[in-house]
């Protein structure tokens, strides 16, 4: 009952909903990049919420089942096979002992999820499956899936009810520019109204330096009023910090738990979907909106995903 | 003492700051606001995240959202000054100082124009408040060293130091609690497994607690490593004043 690696991809790891509860020992909380396309992942296979799930990036991986097994495929658009047949994304599939799925390429966003019905058989390492890169810590061995490792599965199910209504239309669409709404602080008082103008009407790249701690963006500098550093203080999902240098850096899945450079803004929940997706020479734009705005997007997708779950189940 | 202020951290999260310096007034506030956090019953609240400045509070907006949340933690900070700080405990943390456990000890004893004993004696002194945790899993962050024994870190840092390993830089001294690369200078070591994983505590220190470190042999050493994680360090309560 496993799966095993034939080709790793450029950088697939397992992630659940990540290590929490750990940040004031400075344990990172890792986790999946685009938490909402993991979770609807698990949803299309009857997974319970934060079921761990591949998470796969840009090149996905080669993966050859030795057991039946019904997976979906989520978030960006990285070209996957079965058997070399296109596979629909968004989509409970059972996928029989010996079949092989592949990754031709990326062809929209950044990074894809795999969930298996019954989930994989990893143990948990401080509450949590999540592949910490930095401290080693969590999913495989505490790195990134390599040639020939077996993924064991727990208890791999073919059995789902109604598996060809199990789908929802692909959530992810590529922009030319897209938009992150950001709620403004907890440092925007470092920043001049010119830099908090700046920073909330310019367009910004993404730079190749981007990863899961951060993705780094260039484009007009963030003018400072009082010093960029401050002393340390923590670091939510989403944190925009902007050094001397003007030029934020969005603070992702495996940032440190604390830091000593201003933050501008934090990005809503609510767009992980977006961010997670995000990759090098993609444009981007901030869009100011309150914390209740932010707070309400969020439970509206919240209630959205219960709303699938329960739809799924009775169907 | 500068006005508490509640800052927006995105929609998950807040940060309540109490000021911007580093002391142990400052810290001792933040002991106290997270202890009456504890002790209210908010619900909602998900971790919490002491830094030298501020108390970042992790909340699920699906329970409670920013402006009732703000409201209750106000309402903790007017009774603030009547919470009684239990002691801090001290963690009693060994060292073998110098040979190869410490291969800067003779540079740093040179640099303060001291012997190394005088070193590990200025070193092992004092109690040493944990501001907070960062930067890897169980990293320390001490409060102020004897400046008598303060050095430079190295020019090149080390590709790797070994977890256990006990530094300075500057007038910060510290334990790297995993193998890390680090350009501190290295005056000794712990058997101590400061972060283990896989222990039911995974990480000993907590913000809020002190560090002493004390001298030990070889054969200490060995002994104490020997016993892996199920070795247990010594606390006790701290006297204060």
């Amino acid at each position: 009952m496993s799966i095993t690696v034939l080709n790793p991809g450029l950088l697939t790891t397992v992630q659940d909903m990540g290590r929490t509860g750990y940040q004031q020992f400075g344990v990172s909380v890792s986790g999946a990049m685009d938490p909402r396309a993991a979770e609807i992942a698990n949803i299309l296979v009857d997974n319970p919420s934060g079921e761990a799930v591949l998470e796969c990036t840009m090149m996905g991986p080669h993966l050859q089942f030795d057991t039946a097994v019904c997976i979906a495929v989520t978030g960006g658009d990285l070209g996957p096979t079965l058997d070399g047949a296109p596979l629909p994304s968004y989509r409970a599939v059972a996928v029989q002992a010996g079949q092989v799925l592949r990754f031709t390429g990326p062809r929209a966003g950044c990074r894809a999820f795999i969930a298996f019905s019954g989930g994989l058989d990893i143990p948990e390492v401080m509450g949590s499956r999540s592949t910490d890169l930095k401290s080693k810590l969590g999913g495989l061995a505490g790195r990134k899936l390599e040639k020939g490792d077996v993924l064991p599965l727990r208890a791999p199910r073919t059995d789902l009810k109604n598996l060809s209504g199990r789908s929802i239309a692909p959530e992810f669409v590529p922009r030319p520019v897209y938009t992150l709404r950001v709620v403004l602080g907890p440092q925007d008082d470092a920043f001049s109204p010119e830099g908090i103008r700046t920073f909330l009407t310019q367009t910004y790249t993404v730079t190749p330096q981007s990863d899961r701690m951060g993705c780094r963006l260039e484009g007009a500098a963030v003018q400072h009023t009082a010093p960029a550093d401050i002393i340390s203080d923590g670091i939510a999902f989403g944190a925009i910090q902007v050094p001397s240098s003007g030029m934020p850096i969005i603070m992702l899945a495996d940032r440190q738990t604390t830091g000593g450079y201003t933050k501008i803004a934090n990005v809503i929940t609510a767009d992980f979907r977006i961010l997670g997706q995000l990759k090098a020479g993609d444009k981007l734009r901030f869009e100011g909106v309150s914390i209740q705005h932010a707070q309400d997007a969020l439970l509206t997708q919240r209630k959205a995903l219960h709303n699938l779950r329960h739809a799924l189940q009775v169907c | 003492m500068t006005e508490v202020r509640f800052l927006l951290a995105g929609d998950s999260a807040l940060s309540v700051e109490f000021g911007n310096e580093i002391s142990e007034a400052i810290n001792a506030r933040i002991r106290a606001f997270r202890i009456a956090l504890e002790r209210s019953g908010i619900p909602g609240i998900q971790e919490t995240t002491p830094t030298y400045r501020s108390l970042m509070v992790h909340y699920d907006p699906g329970v409670i959202q920013y402006g009732p949340l703000t409201h209750a933690l106000q309402g903790l900070l007017a009774g603030l000054d009547r919470i009684e700080l239990p002691p801090s405990q001290v963690l009693e943390i060994p060292v073998l100082y110098g040979g190869e456990m410490g291969p800067d000890l003779d540079f740093v004893a040179q640099h303060a124009g001291k012997t190394p004993e005088e070193v590990i004696q200025l070193h092992s002194t004092p109690e040493y408040l944990i501001y907070m945790l960062g930067f890897t899993p169980g990293f320390t962050y001490l409060g102020s060293m004897d400046t008598a024994i303060a050095v430079p870190r190295l020019e090149t840092p080390r590709v790797k130091i070994p977890a256990g390993s006990v530094g300075i830089a500057g007038s910060q001294t510290g334990v790297y609690p995993i193998d890390s690369p680090g350009g501190w200078q290295l005056i000794g070591r712990t058997p101590v497994r400061m972060y283990d994983p896989d222990r039911p505590v995974p990480i000993l220190p907590q913000a809020g607690q002190y560090i002493k470190f004390y001298p030990i042999g070889r054969a200490e050493f060995d002994e104490i490593a020997a016993q892996g994680a199920g070795y247990t360090c010594k606390r006790r309560p701290r006297k204060e004043g």
